[in-house]
């Protein structure tokens, strides 16, 4: 069975990367903000970067061992590597770039990559979706153990980019490998990925399911990520078994999960509620305060009321009336309030 | 007004320096009737000096290229203790004057100097021959193919050289595919930089190589021995020096034009970084 093993320690200028992970058939995503760490776990599996020490295995073969002296060069370490920005031959046509890594199954996946048309064209001519795909069909030429993405959406402009995304996907869920692709981009990688490893400061802070980051982050540097407002406060038992929580910009939450002391506040911004008056609802928590900012993206909106981002559909919005400069009440459920341990340099 | 003024003195400053710059190259055409500069071209002196020209300078270039090609990759695309120094070493004969490169290589290659007695014993004499005009030509001009390519080498994106590799192709199989191709049009542009000094070459050859006629007597050295003996000669030899420069100025100019456009310069030495 091909998987990646990896347990590698890497200094780097500011920190050092010091991260294991265990990659199976599946798309494996690190997510992290840039300067994480996280092409350089690429790099260091594909040979191009050289842990100080640790071990990798694919498969059957070990590509580095530091304490047996193993280190593979690149060319003979059997890994696809799809680079940001694709870096493909601009020199070479794209049948040529294909076939560069390995001659015999070019023809086929210039046609199982949909770029057959286009064997004869430079890179120079192509779009970025094209663009990607030639990149795979390079990569995946010499029949790899691993495919590596680095940044793989990020050469796109915002208009392909939701479509190249979901063709990736597509092409990723038919390969038979294990994928291990990095993205600063938590929605790319809960679309692209079945399971995530958040990376900050060259350490990972939780793998999981895109789902499980989300209902259940491990700090507040992961809720962040994620997409939840992080607010700051401290926390004592309260009432009915609730925790209560007093905010350190003022105000009182509650919440579901215990905790006491020092705490971080995890909401995201869909199970936040916007009305003119306070509501009679199911919901505990209420946050008074005036709309700094509403954007609406497509059929949504995000209301920004105090330190908190709410999102509502551009229907409810437009029902409501609201409007920037408006005091309203943001609710959110004390269901809904995760209560996570405070940051600790990294955001 | 005084905008005026200042555009004014601008336009002024540029025309002269123009003017001054290009007055010269025209007078030597001006001189003497167009055919004469032709017929003159047809003397035994010139055929000669052409030829000499023409030979050591085709091998000096054909030297430079093989070995400065290399040595300019390994210069940029490794680390290495005393990289600086390798780089200023290659500079070093660029500000060195050609007459002291000319007793330097006598010193080193000369009948009395430091190898000319290994040399001798080989029974190879190489002052006052066409391979010294070649050694001659090789010290001053190779510099401004090396500090080029250099410079072509260390523009090459990074991720493309990786790519190779990641696909399976080794270092050398990387150069040559990848590396090589892509950085021919500053290769070239500094092989052109380089053969426009070589042709040029005046000082360190007639300290080292002397000027015999035949032998080592080359385009320039012809134009400094006819200068006494017949000035419409060494108009001729003139004009065409400055044929074949301008054609190589001009190659250079249009060479980087094909990859990239903002370069107006022809010293493509800029340091440029690579992501």
């Amino acid at each position: 069975m091909d998987s990646l093993e990896l347990d590698i320690h890497l200094p780097l200028r500011s920190f050092e990367l010091e991260l294991a992970l265990a990659v199976g058939r599946e798309t494996f995503a690190l997510v992290g903000p840039s300067g994480a760490g996280k092409t350089t776990v690429l790099r260091a599996v594909a040979g191009l970067a050289q842990p100080s020490e640790g071990r990798i295995v694919l498969g059957d073969r070990v590509l580095f061992d530091s304490r047996r002296d193993v280190d593979l060069v690149p060319e003979d370490r059997g890994v696809g590597f799809v680079f940001q920005d694709y870096a493909l031959f601009p020199h070479l046509t794209v049948e040529q770039n294909v076939a560069y890594g390995g001659r015999s199954r070019a023809a086929e996946l210039l046609d199982r990559f949909r770029i057959g048309h286009l064997a004869k064209a430079r890179p120079g001519q192509l779009s970025g979706g094209e663009r990607q795909r030639v990149g795979l069909a390079r990569a995946l030429a010499r029949g790899p153990g691993i495919l590596l993405l680095d940044e793989p959406l990020s050469a796109l402009d915002s208009h392909t980019r939701a479509a190249v995304r979901l063709e990736l996907k597509e092409l990723l869920d038919e390969l038979d490998l294990p994928v291990l692709l990095v993205t600063h981009d938590f929605q790319d990688a809960a679309v692209l990925a079945d399971r995530v490893a958040a990376l900050a400061e060259g350490r990972i802070r939780q793998i999981g399911t895109p789902s499980e980051l989300i209902t259940t982050p491990a700090d507040a540097f992961v809720a962040s990520f994620t997409g939840a407002n992080v607010l700051a406060g401290t926390a004592r038992p309260g009432a009915g078994g609730l925790t209560e929580v007093e905010l350190d910009g003022g105000g009182v939450v509650y919440s579901v999960d215990e905790a006491e002391g020092p705490v971080e506040v995890a909401v995201y911004p869909w199970d936040v509620s916007v009305a003119h008056d306070a509501p009679d609802d199911s919901a505990l928590n209420h946050v008074r305060g005036s709309i700094t900012s509403l954007v609406v993206v497509g059929n949504r909106a995000r209301v920004q009321v105090g330190g908190l981002v709410s999102e509502v559909t551009a229907a409810s919005a437009e029902r409501l009336g609201l409007a920037e400069g408006d005091v309203v009440t943001a609710s959110f459920k004390a269901a809904a309030t995760r209560l996570v341990e405070r940051a600790t340099s990294a955001r | 007004m005084r905008r005026r003024l200042f555009d004014g003195a601008l336009v002024v400053a540029t025309v002269l320096a123009l003017t001054f710059l290009l007055l010269p190259l025209v007078a030597i055409f001006l001189r003497v009737p167009l055919g004469t500069l032709v017929s003159q071209l047809g003397s035994d002196v010139a055929v000669d000096a052409l030829l000499v020209t023409l030979e050591t300078n085709a091998i000096a270039q054909a030297l430079i290229v093989l070995v400065g090609t290399p040595t300019a990759y390994f210069i940029a695309s490794r680390q290495f203790r005393g990289r600086a120094l390798a780089i200023t070493l290659v500079e070093l004969p660029l500000v060195l004057p050609p007459a002291v490169a000319g007793l330097a290589l006598l010193a080193a290659f000369g009948r009395l100097g430091l190898l000319g007695g290994t040399f001798e014993t080989l029974g190879v004499t190489v002052s006052f021959t066409k391979a010294a005009v070649v050694l001659a030509v090789v010290y001053v001009a190779s510099p401004f193919y090396i500090r080029g390519a250099i410079a072509s080498f260390e523009a090459l994106d990074q991720p493309l050289l990786d790519a190779s590799r990641t696909l399976g192709a080794g270092p050398a199989r990387t150069f040559f595919r990848i590396a090589l191709p892509l950085a021919a049009k500053g290769l070239g542009a500094a092989a052109a930089l380089s053969f426009a000094r070589g042709i040029g070459e005046f000082g360190a050859t007639i300290m080292f190589a002397g000027s015999l006629q035949g032998v080592t007597q080359t385009l320039s050295l012809a134009i400094y021995a006819q200068f006494d003996l017949d000035f419409d000669v060494a108009l001729s030899l003139g004009a065409l020096l400055v044929v074949v420069c301008a054609a190589i100025l001009v190659t250079v100019k249009l060479l980087p034009a094909w990859t990239r456009s903002s370069s107006t310069s022809i010293f493509p030495f800029a340091p440029s970084s690579s992501s």
